[in-house]
């Protein structure tokens, strides 16, 4: 059984080839890569289409165990396919929280099963997330996970985070901190600011995020350890962390496409598909975002991927939950305000949506299309116009704030493991 | 005269100056049936109007409840404990409910901001904010603004002080929109912990020069302190509140000789206000209460009773 890519304008983050290539696909690896091939039991041909190594989403919420009504792994995993995600690293704030083996070893038997996208379990830092005593890291090393985080809260006691810091990088694990001060945040449900004082609505005041960015980059100095920031949202974040790398500690950052493309603004009409956490903030910061992207502040792009019922999202804007779906609309949304704006290159997105995110979580054979690499691939027709319409969701929830928009550059096809595990219909093309 | 356009009435914000005037106009016109010895006109026969309110009321939603009453509308009341979110059904839902009865009308006071935009959008009826959050309270702003009219026979060119807890105050956002429209001049004061970020974009100014505010204001608008602010951490104390924003006979020495006290009550006296102040020659407060019948007859009247 092998795959015969045809004509395909492969697209590294350290280089695109000046010719189209033919890819041998077998036993889910880049078997071979030359200008003319002609073995290959089933053939593509996809002649002015962009291949990319499969793009790799950091942060997805999959809801599974405990929340199957707004999303489940089967359901998110068709979703990362369409969005051209073959690997996502799912957020451990399930019920029960995945903070021991057992729950790893279950939600990996299940990805396998369904078999569309790798999925890759994040870890508590603390058991139940309750930020007060660490998990069993190394069974969870063990049992498969690459990365912790207490996402959806701040390990907030700056000694336990501390402890957390010296513990994993002896277990070899990525921590990811999602920075929010609890005290300083207080359920703020939008971006503190002139909208939040116009609607009357609680602010999160963007401290919240900065001081723990801040206290992070403190810790890791001191300890000589690796931190990743989730979701940075804020101007200030940004030149913390730029700071900081230029200091040479060990931080790297993910910006989500909601926070470099709406503001605060868009949570004018109460619309609970824009509450997001950390919410929407101003102009300024998505500027700023943008800029961290283009000179490597900021090192990838995720969706926070964050699935939620038509019911609870109908709720009152203070009492609706958090989040927005983002796997099938990241990329349309990468190429058109990223990308043909000139802010990346395809070479740059590449590198923030998948090269990047291999090298930190440590995917030595993901995030690049060479000989020998596996077989995980994303073909973009950058040119091809589309509408974001709720009915066209693979997610089981369909709470994104972009439903209308149009964009351009499109997934078709999505390789995961040497199988086509997504194709646009072809009707559509 | 401006034409009435409008399906709800949300906030202040959306109204235009004429818009604005055409209420007080109308209210005029209706302060009289409360005076009568039959307080009832048949402007609203026929109608349903539906009195939403899941936050603790009892000035605002009597008011509206009157208000409709002396218009012949039908009225029911829904309260908090006997609805929606404890039983997991959305405000949303509830009201979609309401509106396969035939309603005209729903009249909502909820805690969250933005609930009456999001009924608006989705339902037929007019929906009428009685007050969401901290965010709008568009008929205390229209009865405010019918008082300092009735009072002082003008509002351009006043000098308002509103003093208080301006982060939470949604009469505090609704009157800045309304008085700034009409050409007043709006100074809020009060503790810096509760003087929310931006409140300037609102055409607001900010002082905590209790005194100058005292001395240069035409009418002073006091709000009421919630005892639960101190909890939060808000305020030192009540007694240091009362200390630098509260006033009493003594600070309103160097006042105007015909300034009005205002406040959209309930009192804290001894708070924000002396007893001898709320009682006092200044104040306007029972007032601003009858003349919320009157205002809140205007708004239904204009939404249900004029357009057919």
């Amino acid at each position: 059984m092998s795959l015969l890519i045809k004509n395909a304008v492969i697209v590294n983050a350290d280089q695109i080839y000046q010719r189209p290539q033919d890819i041998l696909v077998e036993e889910g690896m880049i078997a071979k890569i030359a200008p003319s091939l002609s073995v290959g039991t089933t053939v593509i041909d996809v002649k002015g289409k962009l291949v990319m190594p499969g793009l790799i989403d950091m942060h997805v919420h999959l809801r599974e165990p405990g929340r199957e009504d707004k999303e489940t792994i089967e359901t998110g995993s068709r979703a990362a396919a369409k969005g051209g995600f073959t690997t996502v690293l799912c957020m451990p704030n399930t019920t029960p929280v995945i903070d021991n083996a057992m729950i790893v070893e279950a939600i990996l038997k299940e990805a396998r099963r369904i078999g569309l996208t790798n999925v890759i379990p994040v870890g508590a830092i603390t058991k139940g997330q309750n930020g007060e005593q660490l998990t069993d890291m190394f069974e969870l090393r063990q049992a498969g996970c690459l990365a912790l985080s207490d996402d959806g809260k701040t390990v907030a006691n700056s000694r336990l985070m501390r402890l957390a810091m010296e513990y994993a990088k002896m277990v070899g694990l990525l921590l990811i901190e999602h920075c929010q001060e609890p005290v300083l945040w207080g359920r703020g449900v939008m971006n503190e600011g002139d909208n939040s004082t116009l609607l009357g609505l609680k602010g999160d005041p963007g401290i919240s995020e900065t001081v723990i960015v801040a206290r992070d980059i403190e810790l890791a100095n001191y300890l000589n350890s690796r931190i990743h920031m989730a979701h940075m949202s804020l101007k200030r974040s940004v030149e913390l962390i730029r700071f900081a790398k230029s200091q040479g500690i060990q931080v790297t950052a993910e910006a989500c496409p909601h926070h470099f493309t709406l503001t605060d603004e868009a949570v004018k009409t109460f619309d609970t598909n824009a509450k997001v956490n950390p919410p929407l903030r101003t102009q300024t910061d998505v500027e700023a975002i943008k800029q961290a992207l283009k000179d490597g502040t900021i090192d990838c792009i995720v969706t926070d991927h964050a699935p939620h019922t038509q019911e609870e999202k109908e709720l009152d804007f203070d009492h609706a939950p958090y989040g927005m779906i983002g796997l099938e609309t990241a990329v349309g949304l990468t190429i058109t305000e990223l990308v043909i704006p000139g802010i990346l290159s395809w070479a740059q997105m590449v590198e923030k949506m998948s090269t990047a995110p291999a090298r930190i979580v440590g995917l030595a054979n993901k995030g690049v299309i060479r000989e020998g690499a596996d077989a995980d691939m994303t073909i973009i027709d950058p040119e091809k116009v589309w509408k974001v319409r709720k009915e066209d969701f693979f997610s089981k929830s369909k709470n994104s704030p972009f439903i209308g928009r149009t964009l351009k550059g499109a997934v078709v096809t999505t390789i995961y493991n040497g199988r086509v595990v997504y194709a646009i219909s072809p009707g559509v093309v | 005269m401006a034409e009435w356009t409008h399906k709800d009435l949300l906030d202040v914000q959306n109204l235009k100056r004429e818009e604005i005037e055409l209420v007080l106009e109308t209210a005029k016109s209706f302060r009289e049936v409360s005076a009568r010895d039959v307080k009832k006109v048949p402007a609203l026969r026929g109608k349903t109007v539906v009195m939403l309110f899941s936050e603790n009321s009892t000035r605002t939603r009597t008011s509206f409840e009157l208000a409709a009453k002396r218009l012949s509308a039908d009225t029911i009341n829904i309260s908090a404990n006997s609805s929606s979110i404890a039983k997991g059904e959305t405000v949303l839902d509830t009201a979609r409910n309401l509106e396969a009865m035939n309603i005209d009308a729903i009249v909502i006071r909820h805690p969250s901001s933005g609930v009456p935009d999001v009924l608006a959008r989705h339902l037929k009826a007019s929906i009428i904010n009685a007050g969401d959050g901290c965010r709008a309270h568009p008929t205390q702003a229209l009865l405010d603004l019918f008082t300092i009219k009735e009072k002082l026979g003008r509002i351009a060119g006043l000098n308002v002080g509103i003093v208080g807890d301006i982060l939470h105050s949604r009469v505090a956002r609704s009157n800045i929109w309304a008085l700034t429209r009409l050409g007043a001049r709006v100074t809020v004061s009060g503790p810096a912990t509760l003087m929310p970020i931006g409140i300037e974009r609102l055409g607001a100014y900010v002082s905590y020069d209790m005194d100058e505010i005292v001395r240069e204001s035409d009418i002073l608008m006091l709000l009421r302190l919630q005892m639960e602010r101190q909890e939060d951490k808000f305020l030192p104390s009540i007694r240091e509140y009362a200390k630098q924003f509260g006033v009493n006979r003594e600070r309103l020495k160097q006042a105007k000789k015909d300034i009005l006290i205002m406040h959209p009550g309930p009192t804290n006296r001894g708070v924000e206000l002396s007893a001898e102040v709320a009682d006092g020659e200044y104040s306007v407060i029972l007032d601003q209460v009858t003349n919320g019948v009157a205002v809140r007859m205007a708004v239904l009247y204009l939404l249900l009773g004029a357009k057919k």
